[in-house]
């Protein structure tokens, strides 16, 4: 008997380890389908899908767009103006009008934390969270999971560490609920003033200096660090993060083991990651992108659920 | 049955087995082993998973698990038999048909099942049967193979909780 | 003239007469005539005597509430001083201070009168408006107190917004005292607190959302506190909200700086886990912090660390709430639920008894800032709060007399509910059982 998902995917936190291991073990299947000749399929045949992005984003966006196309939906992009505070309409105009067009699924990028859960409550299509301001990004957390489940054969007991700005850094916290769940070891490493200050009671390890952190890894998630961080005081200097923080051959020549590096994208070469690093043999990032939509359609499978009141009527028959 | 696919191609040459998930994976691997044994001929084989081509995934409920589908050769110009346990509405192989469509266009499709339950809702006949049992509508017809339920076999019941 | 109003067989509580028994209480044209056992002998006498079973009912001074928005002028579509006045009788209160973020900004006579105007055609209880500290609330330049006492103000604040500068905050204090007057300031310290929507914390980091850290309180509270040493002006904190706020406060007190400090009912009762699923009838400024700052006001309102508990009711109208928790405005409504927050979380928890409640939400008030009121002594003018502090009741805000439906109660129960309301005498509110 297959495990429900609910109707939306707003996050990893409310998800139980044995949803998250559903959602991993249906994306190996859908891999396959992106190495036919025809990737597609006829599944979600007739469905409507809505990409609603009040944030630009390319690669997510695209990467949903290829998920929902290859299982034969019908998609729409629509690219909203920023926050409900400028004379645009407000999210829940918006929701009631998608909702009035009788779509299937709405897939949301926004920048205020709560929005997806936001916009599920007001509307019956299933949500699926594609980043919420500081809160969630569900599918990179999968992602970026089944690429180390591909590469470890388990998640239990393996050491990830996330670098980089944890405090505004949605990526980082979904990973975080996601890999404890899964019974990984997480670490953070970061500066201070870049990482929550109640970090202390999420149930992970805290590395003040990358050296430490890679030393203690068996892989490390890179975080991009964004220039408004500079400018905002967090840090002095992107060349002095770097400098301090950069994930460069040099230190991980020095780690006791080879470390699997993966990172969201897009990257700042010479920042946070350097090229050599990026483009190096233990570098997984392109993995990465190729399970996205394989994640991203496994996700778009488990949510579309049947009706199975419809199943009894047709009982009689639906056979083999 | 192996040795009626084998004279239904006139030979091994061009010859894919591929088994619908499941048992009829583990139907299709004991075939081609047989053939290998007699003919002293390999024979590609692969697994199909039809869950995404069902035609009723709008009602059957929860999310049917997906299995792997493996196609390990081009199936451009070859001749494919189909293997399942049972044949029954014949929507499986419908499904199954359009699946291997989007793989390639082979020469010729046939069709091999261990048993042939009657009660087709299309029209679609196999060319190799194992043997013909009559079911009614309210009784499952199972196949059961030694790598998924220890044992060999096949069993007629009452549906339980409606299948 | 009013017609003469009987109290009878109440439990009449007036801590500024060490009083608490059952009595009756007479109110004779607008005034308490007399407060004992032996009071309805006398009233059978008099013409036009409404008598008022008062049995199994609390008969207090009336409730001042010295910190609300009434939104008016500006946003009359979400609150007016009429519909705020009459909101406030509905939950015990004979007075109120109208704090002046309006728009415009109440910063001069002009401004204040109209405040005193309104109030006076709204039949509900009394508005007494507080005046802008600085013009337009910018934090540059200071607006004149004198021009608005004389017309009526009875406090400064900038409430709404933190006195930035600690000189501003030097001289308002300074200048202040010309008049007697509380500088009644919002202790949030801007760089700090610039865009949190919630307590810094634990949630606020599973919830994705920028926190306020307790301290961008605490530095301008202290601030303010030291300030009110250096000049012996008097400083009013509104709306403490964290242990180490209470903790300053103390401090102050013990070295005899003329420092006061009000608590809302939300924060002694709610913390920051009513934030879950970004339910934005949770989000005020200052935020709702952890139990532990909740045990703090808790403590520090039964030992007179705070003096007085005010509402700070900010009602938002729903579009505004209605969207995603960082956009959506700080505020909820607070005079109609005041009294049964304050009676389920600190009376019947045991943590105070009536008669201190009484002495917070009335006495205090009318003493800090030198209003009238607050007091049942014969000769004062009849502000009287009759209410049942068993009543249990379903908090549902479409009934409420506030436009204002923003709460984080809707839907509980609640002990304590006001039955009368007098103002001046005459029965400004009634609430059949």
């Amino acid at each position: 008997m297959t495990l429900s998902l609910g109707k939306d995917l707003l996050g990893l936190e409310p998800l139980s380890g044995e949803q998250i291991q559903l959602i991993l073990d249906t994306a190996e299947p859908f891999k396959e389908i992106s190495e036919r000749a025809i990737k597609k399929v006829p599944t979600l045949r007739g469905a409507t899908i809505v990409n609603l992005f009040f944030e630009a984003s390319t690669r997510t966006r695209v990467s949903f767009e290829f998920a929902e196309k290859r299982l034969s939906a019908d998609t729409v992009n629509v690219a909203a103006s920023g926050s409900s505070v400028s004379k645009g309409e407000t999210l829940v105009d918006t929701a009631r009008n998608l909702e009035a067009m009788r779509i299937d699924m709405v897939v949301i990028r926004h920048g205020a934390s709560g929005a997806a859960q936001f916009l599920a409550e007001r509307i019956e299509s299933n949500v699926i969270n594609a980043g919420d301001g500081t809160h969630e990004h569900p599918t990179q957390g999968l992602l970026d999971m089944l690429t180390l489940r591909d590469h470890f054969g388990r998640l239990d007991g393996i050491k990830v560490c996330i670098v980089g700005d944890v405090l505004h850094s949605r990526v980082a916290r979904s990973n975080i609920w996601g890999l404890t769940k899964m019974g990984a070891q997480v670490g953070v490493c970061g500066p201070r003033s870049l990482l929550p200050n109640a970090i202390e009671e999420l149930p992970v390890q805290v590395f003040t200096r990358v050296e430490e952190a890679i030393e203690w890894a068996d892989a490390l998630n890179i975080l991009r660090l964004q220039l408004e961080r500079m400018t905002a005081g967090y840090i002095p200097s992107l060349r002095e993060y770097n400098r301090v923080f950069g994930v460069s051959r040099e230190r991980l020549e020095r780690a006791p083991r080879d470390l699997l590096i993966l990172h969201p994208g897009p990257m700042n070469r010479g920042v946070e990651i350097d090229s050599d690093v990026a483009d190096g043999p233990f570098s997984v990032i392109l993995n990465q992108v190729t399970n996205g939509v394989a994640v991203r359609m496994a996700v778009l499978y488990l949510l579309s659920g049947g009706k199975p009141e419809l199943a009894e009527s047709a009982k009689g028959g639906g056979g083999r | 049955m192996a040795d009626e696919i084998v004279e239904l191609n006139n030979g091994t040459d061009n010859l894919v087995i591929v088994g619908i998930q499941r048992r009829g994976v583990q139907l299709a691997a004991q075939i081609v082993s047989t053939i290998i044994e007699r003919e002293k001929a390999d024979v590609p084989q692969g697994a199909l998973d039809i869950t995404l081509y069902r035609d009723d995934l709008q009602t059957v409920g929860p999310r049917p698990v997906v299995g792997q589908t493996q196609i390990p050769v081009d199936i451009d110009g070859k001749n494919v038999v189909i293997v399942d346990d049972v044949l029954y509405t014949g929507r499986t192989i419908r499904a199954a048909l359009d699946e291997l469509a989007d793989f390639g266009r082979p020469k010729r499709i046939a069709l091999a099942v261990l048993i042939d339950r009657g009660g087709r809702e299309l029209p679609i006949q196999p060319d190799i049967v194992g043997k013909k049992v009559s079911a009614e509508p309210w009784q499952r017809v199972d196949v059961l193979v030694d790598e998924l339920d220890e044992r060999k076999g096949a069993i007629i019941a009452e549906r339980g909780d409606g299948t | 003239m009013t017609g003469s109003i009987l109290l009878r067989g109440g439990r009449v509580i007036d801590p500024t007469q060490s009083l608490d028994e059952v009595a009756d209480v007479l109110v004779v044209d607008g005034k308490i005539e007399a407060v004992g056992a032996r009071v309805s002998g006398d009233a059978k006498n008099r013409d036009g005597l409404e008598t008022i079973d008062c049995s199994g009912l609390v008969v207090s001074p009336g409730f001042i509430d010295v910190h609300c928005h009434l939104r008016e002028p500006g946003r009359e579509e979400v609150e007016t001083i009429a519909t705020g006045a009459r909101a406030a009788v509905a939950g015990g209160f004979t007075a109120v201070c109208a704090m002046p973020n309006t728009d415009p900004v109440t910063d001069n006579q002009a401004a204040v009168g109209f405040i005193i105007r309104q109030a006076s055609l709204a039949n509900g209880a009394r508005v007494y408006p507080i005046g802008a500290i600085s013009v337009g609330q910018k934090g540059e330049s200071l607006a004149e107190f004198g021009e608005m006492i004389a017309a009526g103000a009875v406090a400064v604040s900038d409430d709404g917004k933190p006195v930035a500068s600690a000189h501003l905050m030097r001289t308002a204090l300074e200048y202040a005292r010309t008049f007697g007057i509380p500088v009644a300031d919002h202790c949030e310290e801007p760089t700090l607190a610039h865009g949190g929507a919630m307590n810094e914390g634990i949630v606020s980091t599973r919830l994705g959302l920028k926190g306020i850290p307790a301290e961008a309180e605490e530095i301008m509270a202290i601030r303010d506190i030291l300030l009110a040493r250096r000049t012996n002006g008097h400083v009013h904190l509104c709306h403490m909200s964290t242990r180490g706020s209470v903790e300053l406060i103390r401090w102050g007190k013990d070295r005899n700086i003329n420092v006061t400090a009000e608590v809302c009912p939300h924060h002694i009762s709610l913390t920051e886990d009513a934030v879950e699923g970004y339910d934005t009838n949770a989000k005020m400024n200052p935020p709702l912090r952890t139990a532990d700052d909740v045990a703090a006001l808790q403590e520090a309102v039964r030992d007179g660390t705070i003096d007085l508990i005010a509402t700070d009711h900010a009602p938002h109208h729903y579009d505004e709430k209605e969207r995603e928790f960082a956009h959506a405005p700080n505020g909820i409504i607070g005079l109609e639920t005041a009294l049964a927050v304050n009676v389920t979380w600190l009376v019947a928890s045991e943590i105070i008894s009536l008669p201190v409640l009484i002495e917070r939400m009335s006495c205090a008030p009318a003493r800090v800032f030198k209003l009238p009121g607050g007091s049942l002594r014969r000769g004062t003018a009849a502000d009287v709060t009759v209410f049942d502090p068993s009543a249990k009741w379903l908090v549902e805000p479409s009934k409420f007399r506030s436009k204002g439906r923003n709460t984080p109660y809707s839907g509980q129960t609640l002990q304590g509910r006001t039955r009368y309301t007098l103002v001046g005498g005459r029965v400004a509110h009634r609430e059949e059982a």
